[in-house]
């Protein structure tokens, strides 16, 4: 470790320091943010679920949302693995099927970021 | 930038730890590699989470799920069930005794709910170990904070936020700061005092475990504002983790420059040692706490002269408890206005609670000033134990009074607390049900001054043993009214007379419990019975002709043959024989043994 120099030095430091304790800080209020859940069930993971919850997890840290993306168990849609549940605050889940790379990156552009209701990528509206 | 997408937080504070926690440690690190994980979940070994009732306790993050009471063996369960199936694991979960529902986040559990975290605000929450996540949550911002204003202005702030001392006295800190600062002198120094000796109490032990870098960050500014140049941490050897945990803080401060020559390039100095105690009461006293650094004999000192003159090898100390260092730096972030709006009148911010004895939930509680005991024992310590009633709660260890069922609502604070007979004292709150005995529990409490006190003064070396034997001879069916008097007489005259506040608060448990249970010290004396049936010479064991079948149980447990009887006939117990042990009663299937 170096020293730390000067005090704009320290602030900096915890600057980077304090993205790896987000999660942590974050998961004490679930409902104030964009919770999505990855389906991580056999078939989700053959379909590339693994995949998916990485790229929404750097998709989301991109674009600074505050959210937690975790994976539950099969939701019983294995025709459209890999699904994701995706719940903005304050409203209802909504689940999006066949998620690729590309589709993530729309659900979280048009769906999350814009509230667009992205019919196209919906495949269950609890709404 | 770690991208782990969850982290899996285990309590390693001393209780969980007693209960195999570094092994759930192990095993949930293996079981994390095994399936493959290793980049993606963390586990991470944290301080105190407080309900160490529950213990130990194992919190999934991000969806925040709280398993509670988890052995070595369940940790593969968690990673295969929880992490990689995302199905949480339903057995672990804990069970609102209220409701029998489980419930996952620590966030909707009454022992939670009206808990303010701001000197534990790190517990449970970083790794111990690890500075770096200390700054993260913003430590040593304070620091830096200070280091940009005039100590001056540091020590108005904290004048100003009210905080006053948690080790028992409620000293006001800013103000102790201040007269130190006022002296002048070629070398000063700030101590902290983590002698924590009240039977019951490890408030100040969680912090350190916890959240060592607070208590060093918070001294560094203590030693900015006053002068000081030198910082002496003074623990007792038994709190090995806590020093285990405070040296790897103090090391990994030291490589960033935030210990040592010119802290962050201000050239500010500023260095701690670490002094250990042998773990005796008085030194908690600031006198005596600084004869035992100076490697004298543990004993306390008439004040005036004040340590803030002439404490550490003569020079200026300022003495500050382990608690009330952790405040300081949120108060210095948030602002003393924000530390204001917490609390009484009188006594401003949180307190930290060891809340143990007969109560559901044992545990480390923070609570706001002013909450009263009632919140504090039935909503978040979960009522009294097995059903029983509810009788006394001791607050203050051994310096502090018994209180009883209509103090309940009393709004806890320092003054509160000193007007009901008892005190804050460090925080230690111990809850006692119908079954035990007020002149078995004063007895405690003088039995632990008698054997921790140094000697030096007479009134507490020898009338703390007098009143010891009176209270011995009252508890063996010898008393007299004659007695109370002369206990009661002398009970005041020691805390008159006495040295130091050992000495000075000792007899407070008697004279406390004589007020509020003034009938059974007289069932003692008069009627020669213990109404709780505790004091054993007092309790007179018999058995119910009509509720014995005659199984010869009891019979065959008497260590000492006192009981006789044939077999399918009623027994009859020799009280001359009886030894009063209980034996034949826990024994008994047919609640026939009767105690009177």
């Amino acid at each position: 470790m170096t020293k730390i120099g000067s005090l704009e030095e320290l602030a900096q430091m915890r600057e980077k320091l304090s993205s790896e304790l987000k999660i942590r800080e974050l998961s004490n209020d679930p409902e104030i943010m964009v919770q999505v859940k990855v389906a991580m069930s056999t078939c989700g993971i053959a379909a590339g679920a693994k995949e998916i919850m990485t790229r929404m997890i750097t998709l989301l840290d991109d674009r600074k949302i505050d959210s937690i993306v975790t994976q539950c168990g099969c939701m019983g849609y294995c025709y459209a693995e890999p699904t994701i549940e995706v719940q903005l605050p304050g409203k209802d889940p909504v689940v999006f099927g066949r998620v690729s790379a590309e589709r993530a990156e729309q659900i979280v552009d048009r769906y999350i970021v814009n509230g667009e209701s992205c019919e196209d990528l919906v495949l269950i509206n609890k709404n | 930038m770690s991208h782990y997408s969850s982290h899996i937080l285990v309590c390693g504070g001393t209780g969980c730890r007693a209960s195999k926690s570094s092994e759930i440690i192990d095993n949930l690190r293996a079981a994390v590699n095994e399936a493959g994980l290793p980049e993606d979940v963390l586990v991470i070994k944290t301080g105190c989470f407080g309900f160490c009732e529950q213990g130990p306790i194992v919190k999934i993050i991000p969806d925040n799920t709280f398993y509670v009471g988890v052995k070595p063996e369940d940790a593969r369960e968690i990673v295969n069930e929880h992490i990689i199936k995302g199905r949480k694991v339903e057995r672990l979960l804990y069970t609102a005794p209220e409701t029998g529902q489980h419930v996952s986040d620590s966030k909707h559990m009454n022992f939670y709910k009206k808990q303010v975290r701001i000197a534990l605000r790190n517990c449970g929450f970083i790794d111990p170990e690890n500075i770096n996540e200390y700054i993260a949550r913003n430590g040593y911002a304070a620091l830096s904070k200070a280091l940009q204003m005039t100590p001056d202005e540091v020590i108005k702030e904290v004048m100003d936020s009210g905080l006053r001392g948690r080790g028992g006295g409620g000293f006001p800190t800013g103000l102790k700061w201040k007269i130190t600062r006022d002296v002048q002198a070629e070398q000063k120094y700030v101590v902290c005092n983590a002698d924590e000796g009240d039977p019951g109490a490890f408030m100040d032990r969680s912090i350190l475990e916890g959240d060592p870098n607070t208590v060093i960050e918070a001294m560094a500014i203590n030693g900015y504002c006053t002068g000081a140049s030198k910082g002496l941490i003074y623990i007792r050897a038994e709190y090995p983790l806590a020093v285990e945990r405070l040296k790897i803080a103090m090391a990994q401060a030291r490589e960033l420059g935030l210990l040592g020559e010119n802290i962050m390039g201000t050239g500010f100095s500023f260095d701690i040692e670490i002094r250990y105690g042998a773990g005796a009461f008085v030194c908690g006293e600031e006198t005596a706490l600084i004869h035992s650094m100076e490697g004298k004999r543990g004993e306390a000192t008439v004040k005036p002269p004040f340590p803030s003159e002439s404490g550490y090898k003569g020079y200026p100390t300022n003495v500050n408890n382990v608690e009330t260092y952790a405040n300081i730096p949120p108060i210095l972030l948030n602002g003393a206005e924000w530390f204001t709006k917490i609390g009484t009148a009188k006594s401003k911010g949180t307190k930290v609670f060891a809340l143990a004895g007969k109560v559901n939930n044992v545990g480390l509680i923070e609570v706001p000033m002013g909450t009263t005991l009632r919140e504090v024992i039935f909503d978040i310590g979960g009522g009294i134990k097995d059903g029983k009633k509810f009788k006394a709660v001791q607050t203050g260890g051994p310096s502090g009074g018994c209180l009883t069922e209509r103090h309940l609502d009393l709004p806890i604070d320092y003054d509160n607390l000193l007007a009901a007979g008892s005190m804050m004292g460090s925080g230690g709150m111990i809850v006692m049900d119908e079954s035990d005995c007020m002149v078995a529990v004063s007895k405690f409490y003088l039995q632990f001054t008698v054997e921790e006190s140094c000697g030096k003064c007479a009134p507490c070396r020898i009338g703390n043993k007098r009143m010891y034997e009176i209270l011995e001879k009252i508890t063996k069916g010898d008393g007299t009214m004659e007695d109370l008097d002369k206990l009661k007489n002398l009970a005041r005259v020691v805390k008159d007379t006495a040295l130091c506040g050992l000495g000075q608060t000792s007899p407070n448990p008697v004279l406390s419990t004589m007020d509020n249970f003034w009938d059974e010290y007289v069932a003692h004396v008069k009627d020669k019975t213990c109404p709780a049936h505790q004091c054993r010479d007092l309790s007179h064991y018999f058995i119910d002709p009509t509720q014995c079948k005659g199984c010869t149980a009891c019979a065959r447990v008497c260590p000492v043959g006192a009981i006789s009887g044939v077999v399918k006939q009623p027994h009859a117990i020799d009280p001359l024989k009886c030894i009063r042990c209980g034996s034949c009663m826990s024994k008994c299937k047919f609640n026939a043994i009767i105690i009177k």
